[in-house]
């Protein structure tokens, strides 16, 4: 082999070698991320953070119960909101679609997906907050599901796509009504995947803290309703982080763990169910 | 599409029928479904509208000097944007450039060299990145980052490079280097999702001609897969990109607030999405708070122009890749 | 039908979340973080004695405290810095500034290897917040602490980036001290900071002066002292050297108790006592003088009643000094005043 071959072959080896370097990098960055919330938060998860109130600044003590309750209240009402929103129009967007109205939908719905949580958060403010005068659990859940909606709208849409026209055209020569057929028979079909996507953004929209920055503030106390400020944990995560007390950080670190952990739960579920297999074949 | 293109044939025209249609299930559905997807329309048109409504005086006031002007002080009610556009672009600019050689490099061999397996379940992994919160990216980011730039990375650079503009300075250990660093893990995972899937999306005859002329497997890779599916690999860059701009959370923790303009990256500064989740709750006077969701305006341009650009070479990729199939 | 279920679990879910709602009176507040340690005390003992309302409290800084309040988003503010006539025009309804409690504030810093109390001088102090002073070693700080050995690093200065009242007390001091403060940057809740980095709230800046070595910063004197903090002592206008503690704050109001006007809007910064602490000041919480809301305004007035007794046991241990006796009578008048 000649020398200039000689080197073209190292050359290959160490670049090639390099990308693997890279992709290790890559993965063990998420091993490193769970591991250090793991490290730093297991011992402060126990039954005192899940269910004390927050003491002041200072004080060694209580934990985050309100803020995980706040949490799910938010996140319940983004998703009644949102999913059935987002659902009805992906519905629309594979069914009906075809024409410009569609495709202006479409369009739309990406331009939504790309706009940053904070500008949704000023958007929730100046359309439940001021109105109403009020901080609320409920501002931050309309946020939330202005960001759902999207989300939900274009992964549905993708998954009644593939649903195969065979699927549709043997009910509708069964005799089936066009919403019949689509109600009973594709939106099963692409069941799967719709849930996932479902439960995949949930999950996104659970760990945002920008949008409820100043639409659900912030509480002290237990939340007493959806018209009242809320306590949630990406809010109390942030607060405390930045603070000086020891004590808090402890619980900032619990709480992140608490919160990567039910979103990477949902998103291996998630894909776990979808490579499962589509209900039908190809 | 689908079901309804099977059926128009059969719909009767006019505007009276459209009545006597509505009783039929079917244009219920129909009708339900139009309507929620218009939500979405209206939903979209009306962010636009209150973004441009409520910064209405801040756009009055400063006009176009507003992108230009470096000044942001409450007490004169004097608002300009640039150091926060400023800040925007070099944090992301920063991030892109350890994201991309780390991301492009990962998918490269995710998609050319490692058996199925390998890929499918490191995919996975990287994929899993993507979904953790931007709060917690910033916590570890303030216990890790934070003092690995001040204690070791400041240092070094400042030893080695100190003489140049862009090392100069004290080392706060927050600031604008410190934030690239964390928005670059953080668009790290849709880099490399995006940019393997064009590359898979390259056919092997491409690949075995190379190697069929001689080449290495890195050559055949470097000079001939990577520029077929650069279209793709460009629009991950973007869409990092635009991700990047509106990122609030991990940034706001590890910026310094700072609103001016700093040639040092080791200096602390500001971005627009920062601001606003600093100072929104709290602008006291119209103009103030007028003047962020201008800011707030600018952002949501730069993103929406961003976002379509990346969509736009994505389409064109996969276009390409499943009409030469 | 396993859907069906699930929506109905769903429903059930959330009609229970709403049925935890107690037919309690709920009150919201926001503002300083200066009084924050203690407000978040108050807040959490007053319905020990009053259990029919709840109130909470956002320490979301001075500048958010007034703007909420002048939206309407909250029943009542707080604020270090009292409402400008200008700030006050604003509001529909007029607010009413009822003092709390008296704070100092302290300059704290995290120097390794400087374990002792260090002095500053207004003139050094101004020229280290201007950027004149960039080093630790610089031959003004060995003036004032000639038995401190300095590193030879940068400062680094922490300072608020959202509108604080406690920035605004800080730079008052620094104006009436400083000539060239006064007209460089000025005094207001958010001014143009020549050098440094911004942090959120009190807590903010103390944890990025722990987290951070050769750091100083300005901070409510219990922010320092919570977290073990070094803070120095400050010059005063009679020419004493003197850490803010109880006395040395209680004496800065003492020429303020007597003569306070009816707004109670005060500033206290650099006053002439000698053992009076130079960056003190009274912080307030301030109330609609009208409420719609029959129910607030009784808990609210309980309240204040409460915290101008019983409440005020708790400033010592939390670091703040007790209003004087003649301020508390006054607002105690002052009190009749809300309808």
């Amino acid at each position: 082999m000649t020398l200039r071959n000689r080197w073209r072959k190292i050359l290959s080896y160490l670049m090639l070698g390099l990308t693997g370097v890279c992709a290790v990098v890559a993965v063990v960055m998420l091993f490193l991320i769970l591991g250090y919330l793991v490290f730093n938060g297991w011992r402060s998860v126990d039954w005192d953070f899940v269910t004390k109130l927050p003491k002041p600044p200072g004080e060694v003590g209580g934990g985050m119960g309100n803020a995980i309750v706040g949490s799910l209240q938010i996140v319940l009402l983004a998703a009644l909101i949102g999913l059935p929103v987002g659902f009805l129009a992906g519905v629309y967007l594979a069914e009906y679609g075809g024409h410009t109205f569609a495709f202006l939908v479409r369009y739309m719905a990406d331009l939504l997906n790309g706009i940053p949580s904070i500008v949704i958060g000023i958007f929730a403010w100046t359309v439940v907050v001021v109105p109403l005068h009020h901080f609320s659990a409920l501002a931050g859940g309309m946020a939330l599901a202005v960001m759902l909606i999207p989300i939900t709208a274009r992964s549905t849409e993708q998954f009644l796509v593939s649903v195969p026209q065979t699927l549709r055209e043997g009910a509708l020569a069964l005799g089936a009504s066009q919403w019949k057929a689509i109600a009973t028979v594709v939106v099963p079909a692409a069941y799967r995947g719709i849930a996932t996507g479902m439960i995949l953004g949930v999950a996104r929209i659970a760990g945002e803290t920008a949008p409820l920055l100043f639409t659900s503030l912030n509480n002290q106390f237990w939340s007493a309703g959806f018209s009242q400020p809320t306590a949630s944990l990406p809010v109390m995560i942030f607060t405390y982080a930045t603070s000086p007390y020891q004590d808090w950080h402890r619980q900032a670190w619990a709480a992140g763990m608490v919160l990567l952990t039910l979103v990477l739960i949902a998103n291996v579920a998630a894909r776990l169910i979808l490579s499962r297999g589509i209900s039908v074949q190809r | 599409m689908a079901t309804s293109a099977t059926l128009r044939a059969h719909s009767p025209p006019g505007a009276r029928s459209f009545f006597k249609r509505l009783t039929s299930g079917d244009e219920i559905a129909r009708l339900v479904t139009t309507l929620f997807a218009s939500l979405i329309l209206l939903l979209t048109l009306g962010i636009v509208w209150e973004l441009w409504i409520h910064s209405a005086l801040a756009r009055q006031k400063f006009g176009f000097s507003f992108l230009t002007s470096t000044l942001w002080n409450p007490v004169t009610d004097q608002f300009g944007a640039l150091p926060f556009i400023y800040g925007t672009v070099i944090t992301s600019v920063l991030a892109l450039l350890i994201a991309v050689p780390l991301g492009v490099g990962a998918a490269i061999f995710l998609a050319e060299l490692a058996p199925p397996r390998i890929s499918s379940s490191f995919t996975f992994f990287i994929e899993l990145l993507a979904a953790v919160p931007s709060v917690i990216y910033g916590l570890l980011a303030i216990f890790t980052l934070v003092p690995l730039m001040r204690d070791s990375i400041g240092p070094f650079l400042k030893a080695r490079l100190g003489l140049l503009p862009i090392f100069s300075g004290p080392i706060f250990g927050v600031g604008y280097l410190t934030a690239g660093m964390i928005l670059a893990i953080m668009t790290l995972p849709f880099i490399i999702s995006i940019s393997r899937d064009s590359l898979l999306e390259v056919p092997t005859e491409q690949r075995e001609a190379a190697l069929a002329l001689g080449a290495t497997r890195w050559e055949s890779t470097w000079h001939v897969v990577v520029p077929y599916a650069r279209l793709g690999i460009f629009g991950s860059i973007f869409l990092g990109l635009a991700r990047a701009l509106g990122e609030t959370m991990a940034v706001t923790m590890v910026i310094g607030n700072d609103p001016s303009i700093h040639a040092s990256l080791l200096a602390p500064g500001y971005t627009i999405a920062a601001i606003i989740a600093n100072e929104f709750a709290e602008a006291t006077g119209d103009l103030y708070l007028q003047s962020l969701v201008a800011l707030a305006l600018v952002l949501f341009v730069l993103t929406i122009v961003i976002n379509a650009l990346a969509r736009l070479l994505i389409i064109a990729t996969t276009r390409r890749g499943s009409s030469q199939a | 039908m396993k859907k069906t279920s699930l929506w109905l679990g769903a429903f059930s879910v959330l009609a229970l979340l709403l049925a935890v709602a107690e037919a309690k009176v709920l009150i919201n507040g926001a503002g300083a973080t200066f009084p924050e340690v203690i407000y978040t005390k108050w807040f959490q003992e007053f319905p020990k004695k009053y259990p029919d309302s709840q109130i909470n409290y956002q320490a979301l800084g001075s500048g958010a405290g007034i703007r909420q309040l002048t939206e309407g988003t909250v029943d009542f503010g707080a604020s270090d810095m009292p409402m400008t006539d200008a700030q006050i025009s604003k509001m529909k309804v007029r607010p009413l500034h009822f003092p709390t409690v008296l704070g100092g504030i302290v300059p704290t810093y995290n120097i390794p290897g400087v374990t002792q109390d260090l002095k500053f001088t207004p003139a050094v102090l101004a020229g280290i917040f201007l950027g004149k002073i960039k080093k630790w070693s610089d031959p003004e700080l060995k003036k004032a602490n000639p038995e401190v050995k300095f590193p030879d690093t940068d400062i680094l200065v922490v300072h608020r980036s959202d509108g604080s009242g406690t920035t605004f007390v800080f730079t008052d001091y620094l104006s009436k001290v400083s000539p060239e403060w006064k007209s460089a940057v000025g005094s207001n809740t958010s001014v143009k900071w020549p050098v440094g980095i911004g942090a959120e709230h009190n807590e903010g800046v103390a944890g990025l002066v722990k987290q951070s070595p050769n750091s100083i910063g300005y901070v409510e004197l219990i922010y320092a002292t919570q977290n073990k903090m070094g803070y120095g002592a400050i010059q005063n206008a009679a020419g004493t050297f003197l850490r803010a503690d109880l006395n040395s704050v209680t004496e800065a109001a003492a020429v303020a108790a007597k003569s306070m006007p009816d707004d109670f809007r005060v500033s206290i910064t650099n006053p002439p006592g000698k053992n009076a602490y130079p960056i003190a000041t009274f912080t307030w919480l301030l109330m609609p003088s009208k409420f719609a809301d029959g129910e607030k305004k009784k808990a609210l007035t309980e309240f204040l009643r409460w915290m101008l007794t019983d409440g005020q046991k708790y400033a010592a241990d939390l670091g703040y000094a007790p209003l004087p006796k003649e301020v508390v009578a006054k607002e105690q008048k002052a009190i009749a005043l809300i309808q």
